[in-house]
């Protein structure tokens, strides 16, 4: 009902969000997928089955036990920055986002209950029992919003039945306070709230109306920082926790006086706390940091603590559920571990992993239509983007990753993937200052078995000097697979798949072919023609046009002044063209049948790429520190679609990746989308898409249907039982006839009477009863039709035994698909020979029930 | 300010002994404090921290307990005596035989009838405190095991008593034990030692505090004799403790040389009443040894131990910011001059508890440690005290140094102790202070000395730490514990122009922030307007015809000047020259050719000579 309202919001609402974004039609920027998911606390629901964290612009509802991410909460237009459980509903969660909305949700159903529009972006969230329909949030100080300077408000929810709703009116509790959410925490009951910021702890009580300030000094004598990272309270005791920048904790306690306040000290993490949490009972203090390790203090025994090390990466957040059975620790690798009573690691929400920077373009795997990008030090990750998961992470380097700064380790630059996914080359690289430059080129065959890619050949120094640029001959037909690669040191090398001479039973591996240079050139960027029948390399303003048979030199090309900077044929109708763009801000397009330049344009290209489904061209072009896209056809003056300012600063890698179902989207500015999707990076590491209007649609219509379906996570089974359920409660009702559909079935509360009255030694087998019984749940397309015909017929086709074969057959048909439910009613007449009359034709009769409901179900 | 030679004197291997035991009158705002040898200071807190009197200890008489009684000082030891100590002639008064061994603690009730003293034989003893004496009144049930620590209860009804394994409770007035409270061992290897309950305090609601081997403190429920709680501080020993005037806060130390503090708080903030419970609070590290004595005064917690020294921590939610008392003190050296310095001559006399050194001149006789010395400026005498007598010897060094020993007047052998002593500048008299604040002035002649005159003096308001005559102007000038500085004319009798404008301005805020006294006042015999004095961290030479430092000027002046031109620099210079590059001085004193003989005690060779640490803190450990 409120979806246009939504929408309409929505996109209202990115125009201010973007710097200065214009609206393009229906194509919208949005994250989708690969956001990050350690950005804030998780939240862990009241059972413990569910965990909630702010992801991009939604929340995502993941299981517990399973890992999975079971819905999105979508709604927000803006980046979430908390989920907060209801204190006074635990089915229902709070969540804020910058876009200047705090949301209320059913989130085991994924319905949007209530927005409140704050009216200015909310950093964080927080609430207590004992502050009944009041939210705290942190906004910045009023009056200039651009201010790093925050406060504390509290918001009055109004009551009110409306869906939307203002509630503008904030009354500020502290001012000044820190932005980061773990700084702020309420104290025992809700009776206080603490924060801290910089050197200044603050502790507010809401029943005398009074603050009290404690400071530290700006260092202590060993050069430690004194300053606050986090804050927890202890649930039942007036304690505060408070973390610190050298490492200390700290436990403050009579805070309610100005001088008389004490503090004790616990020390064991070397670098700055990130994260404090009380369990829900107050007997053990968890704390975690840049060590990766999870130290539990027992609450006043704080020399005896327990750790649980080798988390992975650092940690961000600690959650624990509210009955303590579970923990959660987010990591600043992007993923949510879920530990079991603090000693055994259940689960591990991974999501794309994002370093400083991605060296490797992104590349989409063509076998698993998975993201395939730098992850973890060392690996190839491969990031399902459908599924929004990480698949598996690819370890390249195979060495021990040691932290330490400053220490200088291999590193995968460059990756390439064949044609048809089966052979994937890598390039690893170490630079140390003394040393010389250390290069693998690595090949990995894709193993079947398996279902992973295993090492065939390690080329060490492939080349004197960097490799610049790599790619697969994309061959159609099933030829000889070669890998080109150039290099600083002038050459450019062909790369063969050999047998090896003696026969050993080794397989095949890779060996160089052919060797190429140009006039001493350096090479730079390399790419084949779509058929394969073609290689352009450039060496700085000269393109070479090669042919991979003959390796024979067949023409350059030359636009001086600049080096070129991407190389990229045109595909399909348009692959007679080459396009390059140059240094010198210059996009050029030359036609190779005639030898010459077809057209060029003045512009700053930062990054040129082909569509490999289409002819479409994307180009991202640097312009007053936004980025721009430009898609064409090369073959055509006109670009079919242009996005001003799709991000701030420069997009150096993007991706199109292949779409598992074809858009069929006829509007003209969106229908280089419907074939694949475009992903870019942005300079944040941000990985940003392109969605039409009817994607939206989709998407919003998707997450309606799944309000009216039961819980996901109920089994078919209990679905089963409850369905059956229903229909006696029908039945006991007569008048409830309204659902016509769901018509009473009397033979099977019979069968289960049956089964229930006759005494067990007279009983026949358990495997004749039980299909019986599960058949007498079944709802008969006789029974289904019997609202539009009479009864009366069903037991006419009972009197006659001829016509109930003769059906019976059409039924064998019917229900060829549920193979198994056939089978086992025709065992179940063998294994039970000595049947009454009447038990055989009640079989009968059950067998002409429809099973193709069933069989659905189990298809499905 | 004039270049000097400077001897850099590095080999007095002085070492401060080890401190065993420590009391604090809150009354008076004295701390008593015993070392290892035996020797009992009394600090002033009152004063700065000064550190007003030294009893010199004596060979076989080490003190394991110190006890006030109003203002008597009492003291225990593992020779199972019992002492009563003169503070006014600085020598014990009296000596009692406890008859049961090794003392190991000795013990006050608050009504300041009885003391209480804890045998080595088992045995509790009850001793009467009559006017000059003490008087022993009945034995507690007898112990199997020895008595290590014992605490009364504020009412004087019970006593707690920490044993080998066991805490026993006696009623005073029958003497019956009431409480066997059982003490957990240490876990692992230490488990088959007995567990030794260091130290105990009874507290008035009835809880009792013990400190034990195992590194436990624990709080046990004195009338049910229940164990309340355990905190485990550390894997070594918990030797001392100290509870506040209030009982709200608790100080533990251990042989780590940390300070485990525990408060006495409640749960929740808003009700204030119930629900009180000992939180442990701050941890405070300040020693590199065990801690074996502990104070906690009204607004800081004191401690000494193995590292010799006296650290004063104040609590800074008991101060105010920014006060004398918010700094910590370390006290490391006496605050008295152990060297003596033959100016003419250029010798030098080191004095050591139980020797002097002048390349090695001579040793005490007798079992007594020696208070105070001086060599006279000509070298040719020689002068020292132990608590019982003084000797007078005479030198002569030609190019080996003989030593006669004077037979003394009669009047000399009157002084029976003496706290100072002092040659005058041309060696015809020695001075020495004696009891009853009177000054014995001695004429040396060549061989005889002759008693001259006593001088008596008026007792001023903060102790002076360091007393000097100028030898041209006869002006006294006496440099005091609150860093104040007086200039006094012997000839008019009052104080001179400088010294009233000196009060008048008032001294430079850092100048008066200094922690350690000035230990000595001398002049320049080139430049009669130059003051040197010294403390332990710098030395100042003050010239009188400079202008005095307004409170905005900048005190260390020094390296900024060096940097101005000359106009500059006068404009600039006040009267105040500091030189700090000097560290733990232990004397400084400038010859008659304007050498500077510096007499250096580096820390850090002081702490090289005491036994490894149990445990030193190494990172990620």
């Amino acid at each position: 009902m409120s979806a246009g309202k939504q929408q309409g919001q929505r996109s209202e609402v990115k125009v201010n969000a973007g710097d200065n974004m214009v609206e393009h039609g229906d194509i919208r920027v949005v994250h989708r997928g690969g956001s990050k998911i350690d950005f804030r606390q998780p939240v862990i629901t009241n059972d413990s089955r569910f965990l909630l964290c702010a992801s991009g612009e939604c929340v995502k509802v993941f299981s517990t036990s399973t890992e999975e991410c079971i819905h999105d909460l979508q709604g927000h237009t803006d980046l979430v920055t908390g989920v907060l459980l209801r204190p006074s509903n635990h089915l229902q969660v709070y969540s804020c986002s910058i876009d200047g909305t705090v949301r209320l949700w059913d989130f085991t159903d994924g319905i949007l209950i209530k927005t409140y529009v704050i009216g200015c972006p909310v950093y964080s969230i927080y609430a207590s029992a004992n502050h009944e329909g009041v939210i705290f949030i942190v906004v910045p100080m009023l009056g200039d919003k651009r201010s790093e300077l925050f406060q504390l408000v509290a918001v009055h929810l109004p009551q009110s039945g409306d869906q939307l709703v203002e509630s503008r009116e904030l009354s500020a509790v502290l001012s000044n306070v820190s932005s980061n959410p773990a700084d702020i925490a309420f104290g025992r009951g809700g009776e206080y709230i603490a924060s801290a910021k910089g050197l200044q702890l603050k502790v507010f009580f809401f029943k005398k109306q009074k603050s009290y300030e404690f400071s530290l000094k700006e260092d202590n004598k060993k050069g430690g920082l004194n300053t606050f990272t986090c804050v927890a309270c202890h649930p039942k005791d007036d304690c505060i926790a408070t973390g610190h920048g050298d490492g200390k904790i700290r436990l403050w306690r009579n805070f309610n006086h100005k001088k008389e306040y004490t503090y004790s000290t616990l020390h064991w993490h070397h670098n700055a706390v990130s994260s404090l949490c009380f369990t829900p009972e107050g007997t053990n203090l968890l704390s975690g940091g840049v060590e990766s390790v999870l130290v539990q203090w027992r609450y006043n025994q704080e020399s005896q603590r327990d750790f649980l090390p080798r988390l992975g990466a650092a940690i961000t957040h600690i959650a624990v559920s509210p009955d303590g059975a579970l923990f959660c620790t987010s990591h600043s690798d992007n993923k949510i571990t879920i530990i079991q009573s603090c000693v055994k690691v259940s689960a591990v929400i991974q999501g794309l992993v994002k370093g400083e920077s991605v060296q490797t373009d992104l590349i989409v795997d063509p076998r698993s239509k998975a993201l395939v990008l730098n992850g973890k030090p060392g690996h190839l990750q491969f990031y399902s983007l459908q599924r929004d998961k990480l698949l598996y992470n690819l370890d390249i380097v195979q060495q021990e990753y040691i932290h330490e700064l400053g220490l200088e380790q291999f590193e995968v630059v460059k990756a390439a993937f064949d044609a048809s996914g089966t052979w994937l080359a890598t390039v690893e690289e170490r630079k140390q200052k003394s040393a010389e430059l250390e290069v693998n080129l690595k090949l990995w065959a894709f193993d079947e078995q398996t279902q992973s890619f295993v090492l065939n050949t390690t080329i060490s120094a492939p080349h004197e000097a960097r490799i610049t640029a790599m790619c697969f001959r994309q061959a159609t037909d099933s030829q000889t697979t070669m890998l080109v690669s150039t290099s600083k040191d002038g050459h450019f090398k062909a790369w063969q798949l050999a047998t090896p001479a003696h026969t050993e039973d080794e397989g095949p591996s890779w060996s160089c072919d052919f060797v190429g240079t140009y006039h001493g050139l350096v090479p730079e960027c390399c790419c084949f023609s779509a058929d394969s029948s073609l290689l352009a390399v450039s060496f700085q303003e000269v393109v070479t046009v090669w042919s991979p048979t003959s390796w024979e030199l067949l023409t350059t090309l030359s636009q001086p002044p600049g080096a070129i900077r991407d190389l990229c044929f045109g595909r399909l109708s348009c692959s007679k063209y080459l396009l390059g763009t140059t240094a010198k801000n210059l996009l050029c397009c030359w036609n190779l049948l005639t030898c010459s330049l077809e057209w060029s344009t003045s512009m700053d290209i930062s990054l040129l790429l082909a569509d490999p489904l289409s002819e479409n061209m994307a180009a991202f072009c640097c312009q007053a520190g936004c980025t721009d896209l430009f898609v064409f056809k090369p073959s055509e003056p006109r670009p079919l679609f242009s996005h001003k300012a799709v991000c701030s600063g420069t997009v150096t890698r993007a991706v199109f990746a292949p779409r598992e179902k074809m858009l069929d989207s006829c509007e003209e500015n969106s229908q280089w989308l419907n074939r694949s999707q475009l992903h870019f990076l942005t300079q944040y590491m941000d990985l940003m898409t392109f969605t039409t209007k009817a994607e939206d649609d989709r998407l919003m219509a998707s997450s309606k249907q799944l309000v009216i379906d039961d819980s996901v996570a109920m089994t078919p089974f209990y679905l089963l039982l409850g369905k059956h359920r229903h229909q006696q409660q029908e039945n006991q009702d007569p008048m409830s006839s309204l659902s016509a559909e769901r018509t009473p079935l009397p033979q099977s509360s019979v069968a289960i009477k049956e089964l229930l009255q006759t005494p067990a030694h007279v009983l026949p087998s358990t495997s004749f009863l039980c299909s019986m019984f599960v058949q007498s749940l079944l709802i008969s397309v006789t029974d289904l039709s019997g609202c539009r015909e009479n009864n009366k017929k069903a037991e006419e086709e009972m009197e006659s035994e001829k016509e109930e074969e003769d059906s019976e057959q059409e039924m064998e048909s019917s229900i060829v698909r549920s193979e198994q439910a056939a089978v086992s009613v025709q065992s179940a007449e063998c294994a039970a020979p000595a049947l009454t009359k009447a038990q055989v034709r009640e079989l009968r009769r059950l067998k002409k029930l429809d099973h193709s409901w069933l069989a659905g179900l189990l298809d499905s | 300010m004039g270049e000097f030679k400077v001897h850099r004197v590095r080999f007095f291997d002085y070492m401060p002994s080890a401190i065993r035991a420590m009391a604090f009158n809150s009354r008076t705002e004295r701390l008593a404090v015993a070392r290892a040898d035996g020797a009992v200071e009394i600090f002033n807190f009152s004063d700065n921290y000064y550190q007003e009197k030294v009893i010199p200890g004596r060979d076989g008489r080490a003190v394991e307990a110190l006890c006030w009684v109003g203002q008597r000082l009492f003291s225990a030891g593992l020779n199972g005596e019992i002492t009563e100590y003169d503070l006014e002639n600085l020598k014990p008064q009296y000596v009692i035989e406890a008859y049961g061994g090794p003392i190991w603690t000795i013990s006050c009730n608050n009504q300041g009838t009885h003391l209480a003293v804890s045998c080595e034989d088992g045995t509790v003893k009850l001793f009467e405190i009559l006017k000059e004496k003490i008087q022993f009144q009945r034995n507690l049930d007898r112990q199997k095991s020895r008595i290590i620590s014992l605490s009364w209860h504020p009412s004087g009804a019970q006593i707690a008593a920490g044993m080998m394994d066991m805490i026993r409770i006696f009623d005073t007035e029958t003497g019956r034990a009431t409480h066997r409270l059982l003490v957990e061992r240490g876990v692992g290897a230490s488990k088959s030692r007995e567990v030794v309950v260091w130290s105990i305090a009874f507290l008035s609601n009835n809880t009792i505090v013990s400190g034990d081997s195992a590194g436990k403190v624990q709080i046990w429920d004195g009338l049910m004799g229940t164990l309340v709680r355990t905190h485990l501080v550390t894997k070594w020993d918990v030797l001392a403790l100290a509870v506040s005037q209030d009982e709200s806060s608790l100080i533990a130390g251990t042989s780590e040389g940390t300070i485990v503090q525990f408060q006495f708080l409640s749960s929740t903030v808003d009700r204030q009443d119930r629900d009180h419970e000992w939180v442990r609070t701050r941890t405070f590290k300040n020693h590199s040894h065990d801690v074996k004595a502990l104070a906690l005064t009204d607004t800081a917690v004191v401690s000494g131990g193995m590292d010799t020294q006296l650290v004063v921590h104040p609590l800074l939610d008991k101060v105010e910011k920014n006060t004398q008392e918010a700094a910590q003190r370390k006290i490391a050296f006496p605050h008295r001059s152990l060297v003596g310095c033959a100016k003419k001559a250029g010798l030098l006399l080191f004095q050591f508890p139980d020797h002097l050194e002048l390349w090695r001149l001579g040793e005490s006789d007798g079992n007594d440690h020696i208070c105070c010395s001086a060599l006279s400026p000509c070298g040719g005498w020689l002068v020292y005290s132990t608590v019982s007598s003084v000797r007078l010897y005479k030198l002569q060094h030609n190019n080996n140094i003989s030593v006669n020993k004077v037979r003394p007047q009669q009047r000399i052998i009157q002084l029976r102790s003496v706290h100072q002593l002092c040659f005058s500048a041309d060696s015809s008299k020695l001075f020495a202070s004696s009891s009853q604040s009177s000054v014995v002035v001695v004429a040396l002649n060549q061989l005889e000395c002759k008693y001259l005159q006593t001088l008596r003096h008026k007792s001023g308001h903060s102790c002076p730490t360091a007393v000097a005559i100028h030898p041209t102007t006869n002006n006294l000038i006496s440099v005091h514990a609150d860093q104040q500085i007086f200039e006094f004319s012997l000839q008019q009798k009052e104080y001179t122009e400088w010294s009233r404008k000196l009060q008048k301005q008032g001294l430079h805020g850092l100048w008066l922030k200094r922690d350690t006294p000035v230990t000595s006042v001398g002049f320049n015999p080139k430049n009669p307007t130059h003051i040197i004095l010294n403390d332990t961290f710098m030395f100042c030479i003050i010239d009188q015809s400079l202008p005095l430092p307004e409170s905005s000027t900048i005190l260390y002046n020094q390296m900024t000047l060096r940097s101005l031109p000359a106009p500059e620099r006068t404009r600039q210079s006040h009267a105040f020259k500091i030189c700090k590059n000097f560290q733990h001085v232990l004397s400084m004193s400038l010859l008659d050719d304007l050498s500077l003989v510096v007499v250096e005690r580096p820390l850090l060779d002081v702490m090289a000579q005491l036994p490894p640490p149990v445990r030193q803190k190494k990172f990620a450990t």
